[in-house]
């Protein structure tokens, strides 16, 4: 037996059991960061949720719930389709390239049926409430002339047109999200879920 | 009992024989004497150095008055709004707790933006006091979550869409933003889930991290020595006894000068919480009078005060991820001034007229970016927070080059003070 100590065995053993311990102490994070995310009972809550628009006046606008949301479904007249075209020079994302929608609402209208419209009444900025002013008042300062009507959110100023396309020189990013939903019926909408592939 | 022989002779010595008793077995003298009565500190501190102590005292308010609320406070999205109105009716002195809270996390700002603007004036975040200031930072991060969760918890519709606009900031985040908003809320909204785990965060998870940070920033002032309005190192001219000659005890000289602080914060306080506790919208605003509404956003959407000089910021820049980066940078760029400041003196005192400007439209532009964040958000506005926004980072970004070629004045060896 030496006296010496072997410095590098030691340093060995020191790094090893470091080393295995950090493994440990991630593989517990685990569940907890995990114990953060939407639990059954919330995902199950968060199922579509269906709507009947018999009802629905052309020109109105019915709020439904949907995991929290609201979800905006708008009757629109010819006029309002008619308003559809033309601006879009004076629109962030026309096309709806970078906003968040189905592939089937990826068109002017960003909609099924154009006469229907079916967005996510959130702003895409800071999550507010975007307010309906189908036509606005000429008298409103928070809305420049140039704007036709549409949504417009209270809290920093974003407006939207009849689809829920965003204007340009406003602090929202991107169009008002469509949410997946499909047709029950002529007069049935199911929110939250598409149709399936054929 | 001993022996008469051994029996100490007085009160005094039985006193003397429990604190010996104590000692041998911690070391409650030794902690006394380094900490408090042979802690020595500048003797030319003036009222800005009220700040840290009164810190302190709306800390243990606020977990005084924190714990006796959650006694009867429930965190859930039904029964939440119903028992702060519980709280405020039918509980014994329950609106005095409710409302020494509310006015407490105000003075809390209050008192943490005078403590900060302290240093800002003489220097304190220099060389050596680096990490004293990076833990008083990380105080102040903790404090804008503590005070983030806790304006969740009445459940009105201002904490509901406030939570809502903050939360939503993180989806700027690229590629990951959605799950992480998700994750954040533990729901596709912000719904009982999020209430109940800001209520976790809000009274123990924060608070816990808080009292280290402030022990450790204790610790770190203790270490390097208190700064002074001069910005002059008292330990540098020690006397024959190895105290520095500018420097008095802490207690009695700074505990008795404290109290007077304590005296006058407390008659300010009180005026608060009995006359004006909503502060006209300030401290409680209006529409946090009306339950949550998911479906409701209130019409003007401001935070409380604190935070609306971040809050125009954010909201001047026209994209969403710049605003949201700009707005993380005003609050960060803070932990950096020991580095960014290049001068060879600490105190405004001394400092050149360069300085003297930068500081001046820096605080000229906080305030006026503060009522500006109270605002709605017009075209003049916007264009005026743009303004401010910029002499706001100017202040920091431009600071290396002023503060090197600022003509300052020479610092004397000793601190000045005049006896009264």
């Amino acid at each position: 037996m030496t006296e010496q100590v072997d410095t590098g065995r030691r340093h060995f053993l020191t790094v090893a059991t470091i080393a295995t311990g950090a493994v440990g102490a991630a593989f517990v994070a685990v569940p907890f960061l995990a114990s953060w995310k939407p639990s059954a009972r919330a995902k199950a809550m968060g199922a579509p949720v269906e709507v009947d628009i018999s009802k629905l006046e052309p020109g109105a606008l019915v709020k439904v719930e949907w995991r929290g949301k609201a979800i905006y479904v708008v009757n629109r007249t010819p006029q309002m389709l008619a308003q559809l075209d033309g601006v879009d020079a004076s629109l962030r994302d026309p096309d709806s390239n970078e906003s968040d929608q189905p592939e089937f609402a990826k068109n002017p209208a960003r909609a099924l049926k154009p006469e229907y419209l079916v967005v996510v009444g959130v702003c895409t900025h800071l999550g507010c409430a975007p307010l309906e002013k189908f036509t606005p008042a000429p008298a409103d300062v928070s809305v420049s002339a140039d704007w036709p009507g549409g949504f417009f959110c209270p809290c920093h100023g974003s407006k939207f047109d009849m689809s829920g396309r965003v204007f340009k020189d406003v602090p929202a990013p991107t169009n008002l999200p469509v949410p997946p939903y499909r047709y029950l019926s002529d007069t049935r909408i199911l929110i939250g879920a598409e149709a399936e592939k054929a | 009992m001993g022996s008469t022989s051994q029996t100490p002779q007085a009160g005094g010595g039985r006193l003397a024989a429990l604190t010996a008793w104590i000692d041998e077995r911690f070391p409650m003298t030794k902690l006394w004497k380094e900490q408090v009565s042979e802690y020595y500190a500048p003797k030319n501190m003036n009222f800005w150095y009220f700040f840290g102590s009164l810190a302190m005292l709306v800390l243990v308010i606020q977990i005084l008055t924190g714990i006796f609320l959650t006694m009867n406070y429930k965190p859930s999205a039904a029964d939440a709004f119903g028992s702060v109105e519980y709280i405020m009716r039918d509980v014994e002195w329950g609106w005095l707790i409710r409302y020494m809270h509310s006015t407490g996390a105000s003075a809390f700002f209050v008192v943490v933006y005078l403590h900060m603007f302290r240093a800002l004036l003489y220097g304190s975040y220099q060389k050596p006091r680096e990490l004293l200031w990076i833990f008083g930072m990380l105080i102040y991060f903790v404090l804008m979550g503590l005070a983030f969760f806790g304006y969740l918890l009445p459940w009105g519709n201002m904490s509901y869409w406030g939570a809502q606009v903050i939360v939503s900031l993180f989806g700027a985040v690229p590629v990951v933003g959605d799950s992480l908003m998700e994750w954040i809320r533990g729901d596709y909204y912000i719904s009982d889930i999020t209430l109940n785990r800001f209520f976790a965060l809000h009274v123990i998870a924060l608070p816990l991290a808080l009292v280290f940070l402030v022990i450790a920033h204790l610790m770190a002032l203790h270490e390097v020595g208190s700064n002074n309005p001069d910005g002059v190192e008292i330990k540098k001219v020690k006397g024959p006894d190895g105290i520095p000659l500018d420097g008095i005890a802490f207690h009695p000289y700074y505990t008795v000068k404290d109290i007077v602080g304590v005296g006058v914060f407390l008659i300010i306080f009180s005026l608060v919480i009995f006359y004006a506790p909503t502060m006209g919208g300030l401290f409680l605003e209006g529409p946090n009078f009306e339950p949550a509404n998911p479906l409701q956003t209130p019409p003007h959407i401001a935070p409380v005060w604190y935070f609306t000089p971040f809050y125009a910021i954010l909201r001047a820049v026209p994209s969403k991820s710049m605003g949201a980066l700009l707005m993380g940078a005003a609050v960060v760029l803070f932990v950096f001034l020991p580095w960014l400041d290049r001068s060879k003196v600490k105190s405004i005192r001394y400092r050149g007229p360069l300085f003297k400007f930068f500081l001046t439209a820096f605080t000229i532009s906080f305030v006026a970016l503060g009522w500006l964040g109270l605002q709605p958000a017009t075209p003049l506005f916007t264009n005026m927070a743009r303004v401010f926004a910029l002499f706001y980072f100017a202040f920091f970004l431009l600071m290396p080059w002023y503060s090197s070629i600022d003509k300052t004045k020479p610092v004397p060896t000793r601190v000045t003070y005049h006896a009264h």
